[in-house]
């Protein structure tokens, strides 16, 4: 062979020859439009600041499952129940205990992981319609577990007076304030896993995704890194949770039930399975978008339900697959 | 195994390094593979021949420990641990699945890294495999920033070979890597294979083209309904009136 190693191995992971401005506005486009949504919201205030406040929280929910879903190419419909270990560990520890939020937080993390892991570490050794069904049991058993342990979870009562956010003495209670650390804490979770994707670890998660046996013919773990996907994505839904609690100071077990998870799924595949951008994008357009029918009255749901049917239909691969389309369309 | 064949193995300087015994593998309640004796010696090139269902891929999956099996697998004289495929994989047996198992949606140069994921950040260990891959291989050196599922089926074949070599593998197992593959490029593919186990790598190669297969083996299985039929001796083979025999035998 006549070139030397040096000149033959690329320093990137991924090389593409150059980068046209045609693919920069691709990547930029589902970004821009979910920036134009939160600084309307930032600048009007008030309810829209609301909706798009709790869009950006289950953004991190749904970013976290799309570690588990999208990366991994498995199916969990038990997250919710991590996240009501943060949500409740959070109002428990702050409104019972005196906790400041930043330790309760932690704490319901540390709780939510280590739970993922008891329940992780015999569940993931199902497959397919298995794995599916035990994790939707453990949805039902949080919730459950919310409904009647009613000496520390106060049942359908729920848990009031959560404080919100504080740092540095600045109390984060305005609309605008609070929309303002939700948009930091979802671009942090979006360059987590971001870098996640790009690692080591992220392509093992892709070659699990891709088929488990080859994955373990090259010597990739396939049960150590489900468990360890698992395991992040209840991390992040127990930051949701606890973003939650501290945002509207109250929890309650219908906050973490079933609809969150069919809600989680809409926005995953809405926005684009697999995708960084995508979770973020389908959070808020599932947020927002009935919100935008809101005058059509009786026939709110009607529209909604019509207009994500004909998302699907049109954008299979969700939105962040539409802008992407942008990149690769050619001319005829 | 006959006289013939082991004087092939012998001739082929065939220290066994692999070796099963008694091996058997099943599927639930289905026996896929009924005890058999399999050896393969340092450098050698060992075919394992059959029709569909015939429990070629079975042994292979059995060898790597991804089917329940029964019997014993010793490779450099220790025995290789049962449905433990990551720690098969890790003492440098690499298979080569069939169907490719590439990762399509991920770039060429996605998947050979994958290939090299035991390694760690050896940078320099890692610059030597590639260069090994794209010596072989210069067309994936070409396309290292494509989707490997964009690629020809020929194409697929080869990243599949170059990304079980980034594992360094000690013994290279494939799995009818001319499944689906032209006539040209599975010749292509072959003489790779040649050059590969020339350089010293011993490979186990599952295949059903039988006269393709026994020109580079040193020595040939040949399976039927799940057992051992013959062991063939290539040089014995001069036409396929002879290799059918064993076949209709």
């Amino acid at each position: 062979m006549n070139s030397s190693p040096s000149t033959i191995l690329p320093k990137a992971v991924s090389v593409p020859a150059r980068v046209s401005p045609r693919r920069h506005l691709a990547q930029a486009a589902p970004w821009l439009a979910a920036a134009a949504v939160v600084g309307y919201a930032l600048v009007v205030g008030g309810y829209p600041a609301t909706v798009v406040g709790f869009a950006l929280i289950y953004a991190i929910f749904v970013s976290g499952l799309n570690i588990f879903m999208g990366l991994t190419a498995q199916v969990s419909f038990g997250q919710s129940a991590f996240a009501a270990i943060g949500g409740y560990g959070s109002a428990i520890l702050t409104t019972q205990y005196d906790w400041t939020w930043a330790p309760a937080m932690l704490a319901g993390l540390a709780a939510a992981v280590a739970a993922a892991f008891v329940i992780g570490y015999p569940t993931l050794r199902l497959k397919g319609h298995y794995l599916s069904m035990a994790t939707l049991a453990i949805g039902l058993i949080a919730h459950e577990i919310a409904v009647q342990w009613e000496s520390v979870t106060l049942g359908y009562l729920g848990i009031s007076g959560v404080p919100p956010i504080d740092i540095a003495g600045f109390e984060l209670s305005s609309d605008r304030a609070t929309l303002t650390m939700l948009t930091v804490c979802v671009l942090a979770t979006a360059f987590a896993v971001a870098r996640i994707r790009r690692s080591r670890l992220g392509r093992a998660f892709a070659g699990l995704a891709g088929s488990e046996d080859a994955a373990r013919a090259l010597g990739i773990d396939v049960a150590r890194y489900k468990l360890l996907s698992f395991l992040l994505a209840a991390g992040f839904a127990s930051f949701s949770g606890s973003l939650f609690v501290h945002v509207v100071g109250y929890v309650s077990p219908e906050v973490f039930s079933l609809h969150m998870v069919i809600l989680s799924f809409t926005m995953l595949y809405v926005g684009g399975i697999g995708t960084v951008v995508g979770p973020v994008i389908g959070a808020l357009v599932v947020s927002v978008l009935p919100e935008t029918f809101r005058a059509l009255r009786d026939y709110q749901d009607l529209a909604y339900g019509a207009a994500l049917i004909l998302l699907l239909i049109f954008a299979p691969r969700g939105l962040a697959g539409l802008f992407a389309a942008l990149d690769t369309r050619r001319k005829p | 195994m006959t006289a013939t064949a082991r004087s092939a193995a012998a001739s082929a300087g065939a220290v066994p390094i692999l070796a099963a015994q008694g091996l058997s593998a099943r599927y639930g309640q289905v026996q896929a593979l009924a005890p058999i004796d399999f050896e393969v010696g340092a450098g050698e090139l060992v075919a394992v021949l059959g029709p569909n269902g015939a429990g070629k891929s079975t042994l292979l999956r059995a060898i790597l420990g991804l089917v329940a099996t029964g019997g014993e697998v010793r490779f450099l004289g220790t025995v290789l641990p049962r449905r433990n495929p990551v720690a098969v994989a890790s003492r440098g047996v690499v298979l080569v699945p069939e169907g490719r198992g590439i990762f399509g949606p991920m770039t060429v140069l996605e998947n050979l890294e994958l290939g090299a994921y035991r390694l760690g950040r050896d940078a320099q260990e890692r610059e030597r495999r590639f260069a090994r891959v794209y010596e072989l291989f210069p067309r994936l050196k070409e396309r290292l920033g494509q989707a490997a599922g964009s690629m020809s089926g020929g194409e697929q074949q080869m990243l599949a070979i170059g990304r079980a070599l980034m594992a360094d593998p000690r013994i290279l197992l494939l799995d009818e890597p001319s499944l689906g593959l032209a006539p040209r490029v599975t010749e292509e593919i072959l003489e790779t294979l040649r050059v590969l186990n020339r350089s010293g790598l011993p490979v186990v190669l599952v295949e059903q083209r039988a006269p393709s297969a026994l020109k580079l083996a040193h020595r040939a299985y040949l399976l039927s309904l799940g057992r051992l039929a013959a062991v063939i001796d290539p040089r014995e083979v001069h036409s396929h009136e002879q290799l059918a025999q064993y076949y209709f035998a």
